[in-house]
């Protein structure tokens, strides 16, 4: 019988990040299995607030807004729509947790945990790397600490999360199948800062 | 390239969008009830104006949800824009 087997969409590229990444200045990475679960309920609904209940925290209403609880994540994506994102192996708990809180009302709730994988760019150089593929404002004043954004890098869908604004830390959320192609232009991106203080 | 207000995310590039077509063309309640012709130009027919018209866009890179606004076609200023009545929210 075969044994259950994961493998991420980056496997084959943790030597290639580690590798373009400058130490002090930039560090990407992969974090691969990261548990994903998509919840959509009507934002005004008792079932909504049984599930921020369940979750340990409100479910964020402004636009962009991140919530934390405890180890989970959760990300508005839309007026009626958030991603839960936790730890490796938390998507079946998360899952019931909310589907329990729902109580049957019109919900949904769906694992996509392998829909994308999370790479983290962090360091004084994460803003500068990602404003080269990303049209938004990344700078603290316009995207503070636990915002996030779903908008295009370098022509690729990604959700932007910025974890940190004091030391620059963000999350890009990619497709599975877009992973590679992204990592590709994140380490031609950051070839500059590796050949030193990014003259030409 | 044009700077799209979305009511949920406020001004984002013109990539991050796709385009709807006019608004507010409503589906005739009983396809049976009207005729090709009728039928044709539900289906078929826009307005073209030169100057203010009601047209629909979807923010597909962002948060995926269909608004209404009103852009003029000559200046491509856009203005009055609300969650689409007729679309999801």
């Amino acid at each position: 019988m075969a044994e259950p087997y994961a493998e991420s969409p980056l496997a084959t590229y943790t030597d290639v990040l580690e590798r373009s990444s400058v130490r002090g200045q930039l560090r990407i990475a992969e974090e691969p299995f990261l548990a994903q679960v998509t919840v959509r309920v009507d934002p005004k609904s008792p079932a909504a607030e049984r599930v921020g209940t369940a979750l340990g925290g409100m479910l964020p209403n402004q636009s962009g807004e991140v919530v934390l609880a405890g180890d989970l994540t959760v990300l508005w994506l839309g007026p009626d729509e958030w991603l839960v994102v936790g730890p490796e192996g938390r998507d079946r708990d998360v899952q019931e947790r909310v589907t329990a809180a729902l109580d049957g009302e019109h919900g949904a709730v769906v694992d996509v945990s392998a829909n994308r994988t999370v790479l983290s760019v962090t360091g004084p150089r994460a803003r500068d790397l990602l404003n080269k593929g990303c049209a938004l404002d990344l700078h603290p004043r316009a995207f503070e600490s636990n915002r996030c954004a779903q908008t295009m890098l370098a022509r690729a869908g990604v959700i932007l999360v910025r974890r940190d604004a004091e030391a620059p830390s963000f999350w890009l959320l990619v497709r599975s199948s877009f992973a590679r192609y992204l990592a590709d232009w994140l380490v031609d991106a950051a070839e500059e800062y590796r050949s030193g203080g990014g003259e030409p | 390239m044009l700077l799209i207000h979305c009511p949920w995310c406020g001004a984002r590039d013109e990539a991050e969008f796709r385009y709807g077509g006019q608004a507010h063309v409503d589906r005739p309640p009983d396809p049976n009830a009207v005729d090709d012709r009728e039928w044709g130009e539900y289906l078929f027919v826009r307005d073209n104006p030169r100057g203010r018209f009601s047209e629909r866009w979807v923010h597909s890179a962002g948060c995926r949800r269909w608004f209404d606004v009103v852009r003029d076609t000559a200046t491509n200023e856009m203005s009055a824009e609300v969650p689409s009545r007729s679309g999801r929210r």
